[in-house]
C-alpha cells in the first residue's frame, strides 16, 4: 500500500464495544482500529491502541479465535482538573476468527508508538503423499 | 438596541424585534450546553482529538496518536494557541498482500488549539509515548493563581 498523500485526517471517534461480552470491570471498552492483511506465508494484524504498554496488553489465541485486550490504559494524573474533554480512555477489545491454521509458537507481536503489529505464520499445510497403486 | 439607549429606563422600555430573537438564541444556547455538559464533546471536529487539562502551574494538550513519529509531528506554540500538525504515514506493505481489513488512516493533520488563558511559550514541553502526544504548556505568571494571605 503506497502512502497517502495530501490527505486530510478526518475526525473518528472511539468505537465503543458494543456487544459487552462479560464485562465485569468498570470503565470504557473499545474497538481499536485495525488492518489485517495475509501473504501465503504469514497473516499480519495492525492495530490503533494509543496509551497501551506492552505489559497491558493480551493476546490470546485458542480455536482459532485471536482475542486482543487490554487492561487498563493511561489514567491520567488526578491532580489536573479536566478543560476539555474530546475524547475518552479505556481498554480495547477485540475477537477475530482466523480462517487458516497459524503456528501458534511462532507469534510475533511488536508494539511502538501505540500501534501493535502482530504476525501469525501459517502452519505449512502436510503435502499429500501420492500412493502408488501396484496392479498385480 | 437604539430604542434602549435613548429612553434608558424601565418604563419607557420599547422591545425591539430583535431582543425576542437575542432571547432565544441565548435559551437555544443554554439547551445546548445542557445537552454537552459534563463534557463537551468533539467541539472542532478536526483531527487529533484533544484533551485539555490544568494544574496550578501547566496546561496538559493530550491527544491520541498511534503511529506517528515525534519527528513527523511540529508543534509551535503562540501567546495563547498551541498549533498541532503533522502527518500520520502508513507504511507500504509487502507486495501480493490481500487486505482482509483496512481501516487504519494516514494523512496529514494539523489543529489549533485556544487555551483559556495565557501562555509562557519559551516553557513549551512535548513528549509522545506509545501513541499519545502530552504538551505540557506553561501558564503566564500572570494566569498563575496567587495565593493571598488574610491579614488579621
Amino acid at each position: 500500500m503506497a502512502d497517502t498523500q495530501s490527505k486530510e485526517l478526518k475526525v473518528r471517534e472511539k468505537q465503543e464495544l458494543t456487544s459487552p461480552a462479560e464485562q465485569t470491570t468498570p470503565g470504557l471498552v473499545f474497538t481499536p482500529a485495525v488492518d489485517i492483511f495475509e501473504t501465503d506465508k504469514e497473516i499480519t494484524l495492525l492495530a490503533d491502541i494509543p496509551g497501551v504498554n506492552a505489559d497491558d496488553l493480551t493476546i490470546d489465541l485458542r480455536d482459532n479465535t485471536l482475542t486482543l485486550s487490554t487492561s487498563l490504559a493511561s489514567v491520567e494524573n488526578k491532580n489536573e482538573e479536566e478543560i476539555l474533554v474530546e475524547y475518552e480512555t479505556g481498554r480495547y477489545y477485540r475477537q477475530f476468527t482466523l480462517g487458516e491454521l497459524v503456528s501458534q509458537e511462532n507469534i510475533d507481536a511488536k508494539l511502538s508508538d501505540g500501534v501493535l503489529r502482530l504476525t501469525l505464520p501459517k502452519i505449512e499445510k502436510a503435502t499429500p503423499k501420492k500412493i502408488a497403486v501396484k496392479s498385480g | 438596541m437604539i430604542y434602549r439607549r435613548l429612553f434608558d429606563f424601565p418604563t419607557w422600555r420599547v422591545r425591539s424585534p430583535f431582543e425576542e430573537l437575542a432571547q432565544m438564541r441565548r435559551q437555544m444556547d443554554r439547551l445546548f450546553e445542557d445537552a454537552a455538559t459534563p463534557y463537551q464533546r468533539a467541539l472542532a471536529g478536526v483531527f487529533p482529538l484533544i484533551n485539555l487539562t490544568e494544574d496550578k502551574d501547566n496546561y496538559y494538550v493530550r491527544a491520541e496518536l498511534p503511529g506517528v513519529k515525534a519527528d513527523e509531528l511540529d508543534i509551535q506554540a503562540t501567546a495563547n494557541n498551541i498549533a498541532i500538525s503533522g502527518e500520520r504515514k502508513i507504511a507500504a506493505e509487502v507486495e501480493g498482500a490481500r487486505y482482509h481489513r483496512r481501516e487504519r488512516e494516514a494523512g496529514n493533520f494539523s489543529r489549533m488549539i485556544g487555551l483559556p488563558g495565557d501562555i509562557n511559550p519559551d516553557k513549551v514541553e512535548a513528549s509522545l509515548e506509545n501513541g499519545i502526544l502530552t504538551v505540557v504548556v506553561s501558564k503566564a505568571e500572570a494566569a498563575k493563581p496567587k495565593q493571598i494571605t488574610v491579614k488579621s
